[in-house]
């Protein structure tokens, strides 16, 4: 049975593997140069190259393509091509139970989908590793290894990634018996649970941590104006003291705790804001007396900066949660599929 | 050896089509004392025919006394039908091709004849009866 | 007497339409049985669910002494060549084979190498690139290796030209005679199972209309033709088939196992196909209330 999923999966095998493997190899090609620029220069990010930023951002497009890829070639076809031409007929009538063909079929593909996406984020995990350092230490002007949409190229998700891919084509297959329509529902399902996660579920993975800061020129990353237009209240964003952190919430509150917006004299601080026609956006901050003097009226009048932020350090455990939070759907997803194949299949 | 052939709209079923066939080889001389029949096998592959067919064909001879099975070897014809009848043969077809061609002199098609001679026939047996 | 199928009160719906209803039957070993009807009479939906593809929505089936498909060992006692016999198109003869002789413990390379051979067939062609009727006998060969106590064959030579017709039979009833495997396999066209059967079972409009042995079913089925009158005055051991009538002449088959001495009518044999076909026409003139309930 393993020899004929192989049989049949071997030409989808080896233009994946082919991929991957190419991917690896310019990767493998490349790190070493990052890894001694980060060694011999305090900042990497001034010796970066544009072929460096390039692959560095293929990295992040290769990985978040990969696992949509395997979902819909792979998986969608594995039980809705064999409906669609009939040949289940054949394959479960030889002295092979329906569970056990569709263990050992989702098995070596689930199995062939985790070891092709292993070798690539293996690859790129090894390369941003001198970038991911730095990022620890100064500020890059890459994206941070915490933040969405490097969190999901890095370490171990993206095999989650993929195992999930498979088996949720493979049960979309057996559920709609027709291959096409199956792509087409996996990869939206995939494209939707890829956003769905990291915006509503991922930051929740991990405890936060949460900090109520004073102001103060060193914190302060921004200031924006509401967009109900000129006159709107003003928000101001700062940072958390440290790199790499994932800030999920940056609120102003006042005396009594509660979430505020800055208060309307505060707008006296600012320089005019600009003509009327262009944009709001950030606002330079005037003289570094003036502001001073407002950051100390600030803190005066009992108002505080409040956040709430995944720390850096939590990479790790984050990475490893939200794999087994990916397996155990996987495993469910699974667990459906069987009882489909077996029942509703007959 | 003898090949055996089906007439698929003789109305005659299949078995019994078989052992007219093998009659009639033993009645001609085609078959003799000792001569191997096709086995089971070769038959059924030819006629794409139920060998359960031919195994109720073969039972029915040996029933008759025609033929005896040996296990794992064949069925072999363990009697001939051709005694001293063959020898009368020969004047018998004389008489009767002198009989067609009156009865063709006296203006009879094909069919009129086999017509009178199908029902000359059965009123003979009629009387042997 | 051995039966290698039996089912009781079977049944099978597809949403809400029966595909096959309370059909009972009993299928003896050793015999070669056909399965008859109209397209669309359930031969596929029986068939499906001997083998264990389908489920039954009602009652039982009980195929060589098991459910079927319930285990691997039940599997590798029954074989199948579904409808338009499917193989695998981008695998090629050889790895077909090597399918058979990794998913069947029973598997019989010897047999399944030399009827490749004797075919004429080069292993390392692809299957999608077989005519109709190599195809089939592709799937025969993968159904025969396995070795099989029952062979299921559902339409076999239904797509197949007259001459790849009789090169399948010829194999089938070869493998029967040489190892002695129970075969079911279904036709529309009664012609084709005329040689190769020795017992039929006929299904029409998912109903199973008649089963028995062909020849003690040839021998009790008699063609009546005579001067017109109503079956209902027929003895009580004479069952009507199918009747049809002009205004002066009535032409009936009946089923009986007793002579007719009436001299009014004229008494002749059918055929198989004749038999049949007087069991399809014969729902079609006796059961007139669907149709009048379908027309509504």
């Amino acid at each position: 049975m393993i020899w004929l999923t192989w049989r049949q999966f071997r030409a989808q095998a080896a233009a994946v593997a082919a991929v991957a493997v190419a991917f690896a190899i310019v990767l493998a090609a490349t790190g070493p140069r990052l890894a001694d620029i980060a060694a011999t220069y305090r900042d990497v990010f001034d010796h970066l190259t544009a072929n460096d930023r390039h692959l560095f951002y293929t990295g992040i497009v290769v990985m978040a393509v990969a696992p949509v890829i395997i979902g819909v070639f792979w998986g969608a076809p594995l039980v809705a091509r064999e409906l669609e031409a009939g040949t289940h007929r054949l394959a479960w009538t030889q002295s092979v139970t329906r569970t056990r063909w569709l263990a050992t079929k989702l098995g070596v593909t689930a199995l062939a989908a985790a070891a092709a996406v292993g070798l690539l984020t293996f690859a790129v995990t090894w390369w941003s590793q001198p970038l991911d350092a730095a990022l620890s230490s100064t500020h890059g002007s890459l994206p941070s290894r915490l933040t969405p949409v490097s969190f999901a190229m890095r370490g171990v998700v993206p095999v989650g990634y993929a195992v999930f891919a498979v088996v949720l084509g493979a049960t979309v297959g057996a559920v709609f018996r027709r291959t096409l329509p199956a792509m087409a529902v996996t990869l939206a399902v995939v494209i939707f649970v890829q956003i769905a996660v990291p915006t509503w579920i991922r930051a929740h993975l991990a405890p936060t941590a949460e900090q109520t800061v004073m102001f103060d020129r060193e914190r302060l990353d921004g200031i924006s104006i509401g967009d109900t237009g000129p006159g709107s209240p003003l928000r101001m964003t700062v940072n958390t003291g440290g790199v790499g952190n994932w800030v999920l919430s940056n609120q102003t509150v006042d005396a009594s705790g509660r979430a505020t917006d800055l208060p309307s004299w505060f707008g006296a601080c600012l320089p005019a804001p600009p003509a009327p026609g262009t944009t709001e956006g950030p606002v330079k901050v005037q003289g570094p007396d003036t502001m001073d003097a407002c950051f100390q009226r600030l803190n005066a009048e009992g108002y505080r900066q409040h956040l709430v932020y995944q720390p850096a350090r939590n990479f790790w455990p984050l990475q490893w949660a939200e794999l087994a939070l990916y397996l155990a759907v996987s495993g469910l997803l699974a667990g459906f599929c069987f009882w489909w194949t077996r029942r509703r299949l007959s | 050896m003898i090949e055996f052939s089906l007439d698929g709209r003789s109305g005659v079923s299949p078995y019994l089509q078989v052992v007219q066939q093998v009659r009639q080889a033993l009645r001609l001389g085609l078959l003799r004392e000792g001569d191997q029949l096709p086995t089971v096998k070769d038959v059924v592959a030819r006629l794409a025919i139920n060998p359960n067919t031919v195994l109720k064909a073969y039972r029915e001879l040996e029933r008759e006394g025609l033929v005896a099975a040996r296990p794992g070897i064949g069925t072999f014809v363990t009697r001939t039908l051709t005694d001293a009848s063959l020898a009368a043969h020969e004047p018998l077809r004389r008489d009767l091709r002198r009989w067609l061609a009156k009865a063709r002199l006296a203006g009879l098609d094909e069919e009129s004849i086999d017509a009178l001679f199908t029902s000359t026939f059965r009123d003979a047996q009629r009387e042997i009866a | 007497m051995t039966a290698v199928l039996r089912a009781e009160g079977l049944g099978k719906r597809y949403r809400r339409r029966w595909a096959l209803s309370d059909c009972t039957l009993k299928i003896p070993a050793g015999h070669v049985t056909g399965l008859v009807g109209p397209n669309g009479a359930g031969k596929t939906t029986l068939l499906s669910l001997a083998v264990g593809l389908l489920a039954p929505t009602a009652g039982t089936i009980e195929v060589c002494g098991g459910r079927p498909a319930a285990d691997a060992a039940q599997l590798a006692k029954v074989g199948f060549v579904a409808q338009d016999t499917p193989t695998y198109p981008g695998l090629s003869i050889a790895d077909h084979l090597r399918l058979g002789a990794r998913t069947n413990p029973r598997w019989d390379d010897a047999v399944a190498r030399s009827r490749v051979e004797r075919l004429g067939l080069d292993p390392a062609q692809k299957a999608g690139r077989l005519s109709g009727g190599q195809r089939a006998q592709l799937a025969l060969t993968l159904g025969l290796a396995k070795r099989p106590e029952l062979l299921i064959l559902d339409e076999p030579v239904a797509s197949l030209d007259p001459l790849a017709r009789r090169e399948f039979l010829q194999v089938l009833m070869e493998a029967v005679a040489e190892h002695e495997v129970s075969v079911l396999l279904s036709s529309h066209v009664v012609s084709d199972l005329e040689r190769v059967c020795d017992h039929l079972v006929v299904l029409v409009d998912s109903q199973v209309r008649v089963e028995g042995d062909v020849e003690s079913l040839l021998e009790s089925h008699l063609r009546l033709t005579g001067p017109r009158r109503e079956p209902a005055t027929l003895p009580a051991g004479q069952h009507v088939v199918s009747a049809s009538h002009t205004d002066r002449q009535s032409t009936l088959v009946v089923r009986t196992d007793a002579p007719v001495l009436d001299p009014s009518w004229t008494v002749g044999r059918l055929g198989l196909e004749d038999l049949v076909l007087a069991y399809m026409e014969g729902t079609r003139a006796v059961a007139p209330g669907p149709v009048m309930e379908v027309l509504r």
